[in-house]
């Protein structure tokens, strides 16, 4: 009855040499395109440092206003735009504006990343269902997955850096906008898209003048959400050499600086918001005909 | 094709919905009934050998209840629908032989249709809606934008260019909806249920409008209806669909005058004859007696208010070139009138 009582596991011995031999093709795999990999993500690091030396460069009174100007743009309210400028001011008035140019510069190429790479995914995805039983899975794991897991394997193939971190944040961000990208072109009223077919329109024509402009309010609440998880993972990817409002925090972490932490972890919260609200309320004007309310 | 005034002809076309349509084709052939398809085969007969001529520059209504097929045949027409077997030709095509791009220049080009909920575009502008055929067939946005204001103050909604179809009445959507069909100058209008959604009096109004142009387009129409009151008013030629067959096609005179079964006098019986019938159906032969003269096609109502004011007790019907055809007494205007079940209690006192 040992079977019964004992779980069957495999020998300490098998279970190593199991571990060894993932670890060993991983770090031959590293070793053999490493640099490959790396080198192909190069102009994504450029592009990143570029931007960030472009925030920093720019006054920061000019930064404000044109955050302002932004908000306005896309809100079209006061509110939202006066508690922009403020809060940016008081983020850099506490002696955090250069950490948090980082934060924004790479939360601007994340989302872009996510964008460029969750909208065609999500398009696929919602034209064969096919495609849609084989990506729902990838996306379910890569949000629940702990976020430390995949930072291994992306440490090991390219160290400690940037990009590493900027992967690990797309990784973590990118499936409410496929998601949403899907869900929203799935909606789309049938008899619209039956009136596009009677007038002759052609796949491409369905996509870009009726599919995507009418599911445009679900893919910007995807943007949005994108923009919230990368801003959430701002802190672990510091851990792995981003630099910006993370790096504080975890300095915190480790000598019990209270003030600190604190005061960053408010300054990515303010961040969060004014992404949040001017995504958002854009997303919303996006709707404004659909009820009439101009009438 | 042989005749040269049929611009669509439906031949042998059946449609069942299912697994395995082809399968079932036999047993629809041999008559198993739709109910007896679908409780027993699971199958939903949608169309069953529909054989169907409509007229170059007329209008076809096709009359039914609620699922007897009438959008499932409209969108044969135009393929949005493939059937499981049959013909549709237009001109001297057949649509279903069309490989795609052929297909889709037919659509752009050459029918257009109308939707019962309009189907229009939530996103645009009733401009830019009614531009959106044009756009399709890639016609500059300047031209589309000028053809398309001229549809716009055809249908009535000069003014309104800049609203969403959201800030607009379900009568005005599909004005809006009706001059996007016109835009491309497609010699077919298909209408499926287009005024079904609206209130009676907007109903009335749109019927009026489509009416008139059609005065001047000559397109030909393929409009769907449950209503009869509507079909009679709108038709050239009507076709009655029932449990996906064609169970009587005709005029709207011979349809109300000579209903072929129970079903469909069923259906008639509540109509008001006199704005159906025509002086010509019920003339005599002429005689000397003074009287109006009124054109053949003129309704019956229409005449008996005319010789209830005249002093005469008659009217003189004229054809085309005016010259007297026949005559009509009150007393038979009043009985075209009547409806058929008074009539023959009439009859039997
Ligand atoms: N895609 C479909 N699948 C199965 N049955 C259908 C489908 N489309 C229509 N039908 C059936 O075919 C019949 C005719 O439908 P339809 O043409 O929409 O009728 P109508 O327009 O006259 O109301 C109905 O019994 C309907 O349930
Ligand atoms: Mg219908």
């Amino acid at each position: 009855m040992d079977w019964f009582t004992e779980f069957p596991e495999l020998g300490r011995r098998d279970l190593r040499d199991f571990r060894k031999s993932i670890d060993q093709g991983f770090k031959d795999f590293t070793r053999t395109y490493g640099e490959d990999i790396e080198s192909f993500f190069e102009p994504l690091l450029q592009f990143l440092i570029w931007l960030e030396k472009l925030l920093l460069a720019t006054p920061w009174p000019l930064f404000i206003v044109a955050v302002a100007a932004l908000a306005w743009f896309a809100s079209r309210s006061l509110r939202v735009v006066v508690g922009s400028a403020v809060s940016l001011f008081l983020i850099g008035f506490l002696g955090m504006w250069e950490d948090t140019m980082s934060t924004v510069s790479i939360i601007v190429v994340c989302t872009i990343l996510c964008i460029g790479l969750g909208l065609p995914v999500g398009i696929v995805m919602s034209r064969s269902d096919r495609a849609q039983s084989v990506v729902t899975p990838i996306l379910d794991i890569m949000q629940t997955i702990p976020s430390f897991v995949y930072l291994i394997p992306v440490v090991m193939l390219l160290g400690i850096g940037k990009v590493p971190g900027l992967i690990a944040v797309v990784i973590y961000a990118i499936p409410p906008m496929i998601r949403l990208t899907n869900l929203g072109i799935r909606l789309v009223d049938k008899e619209v898209l039956e009136a596009a077919d009677a007038f002759g329109a052609s796949p491409w024509q369905k996509l870009v003048r009726v599919q995507i402009p009418l599911a445009l309010p679900n893919i910007f609440a995807g943007v949005n959400q994108t923009i919230m998880m990368s801003l959430a993972m701002v802190v672990i990817a510091s851990m792995i050499g981003v630099t910006g409002l993370g790096q504080p925090v975890l300095k915190a972490i480790s000598n019990q600086y209270l003030a600190m932490g604190l005061l960053n972890g408010l300054a990515i919260v303010a961040l969060a918001i004014i992404f949040d609200r001017i995504s958002q309320s854009y997303g919303k004007r996006l709707q404004s005909h659909r009820g009439g309310q101009d009438e | 094709m042989s005749d040269p005034e049929t611009k669509i002809e439906i031949k042998r076309l059946f449609k069942i919905f299912g697994d395995q349509p082809e399968s079932m084709l036999e047993k629809v052939r041999e008559g198993v009934s739709k109910d007896e398809l679908n409780d027993q085969h699971n199958h939903v007969l949608g169309l069953s050998d529909i054989n169907l001529k409509i007229r170059a520059k007329g209008i076809q209504v096709v009359m039914g209840l609620s699922g007897s097929g009438k959008s499932t045949l409209i969108r044969h027409i135009n393929r949005l629908i493939e059937p499981t077997v049959g013909e549709v030709w237009i001109d001297s095509e057949n649509v279903l032989e069309m490989d795609e791009k052929t297909l889709r220049d037919f659509r752009r080009n050459r029918a257009s249709m109308v939707f019962q909920r309009f189907a229009l575009l939530p996103h645009r502008t009733v401009m830019e809606n009614t531009i959106y055929g044009l756009e399709i067939q890639g016609m500059a946005e300047k031209d589309a934008e000028k053809q398309a204001a001229h549809w716009i103050e055809r249908v009535g909604l000069a003014g309104y260019e800049e609203n969403f179809p959201g800030q607009l009445s379900g009568g005005m959507q599909q004005r809006v909806g009706l001059a996007r069909a016109l835009a491309t100058d497609a010699d077919i209008l298909l209408m499926d249920e287009a005024f079904s959604a609206l209130d009676p009096l907007i109903r009335t109004d749109m019927q009026n409008i489509l009416l008139d142009l059609q005065q001047e387009l000559h397109k030909t129409i393929v409009f769907i209806t449950h209503d009869l009151e509507e079909a009679l008013r709108i038709g050239d030629q009507i076709a009655i669909l029932r449990d996906g067959q064609v169970v009587q096609q005709g005029t709207p005179q011979q349809i109300v005058l000579k209903p072929k079964d129970d079903y469909i006098a069923d259906f008639t019986k509540d109509i008001n004859r006199g704005r159906v019938i025509q002086l010509k159906t019920i003339m005599k032969v002429p005689n000397d007696k003074p009287g109006p003269e009124l054109s053949a096609e003129m309704l019956v109502e229409d005449a008996a208010q005319l010789v209830t004011e005249s002093p005469s007790s008659q009217a003189r019907v004229t054809n085309d070139s005016g010259d007297v055809v026949g005559v009509v007494g009150i007393n038979d205007l009043i009985r075209a009138m009547a409806r058929p079940d008074i009539e023959s209690r009439l009859e039997e006192l």
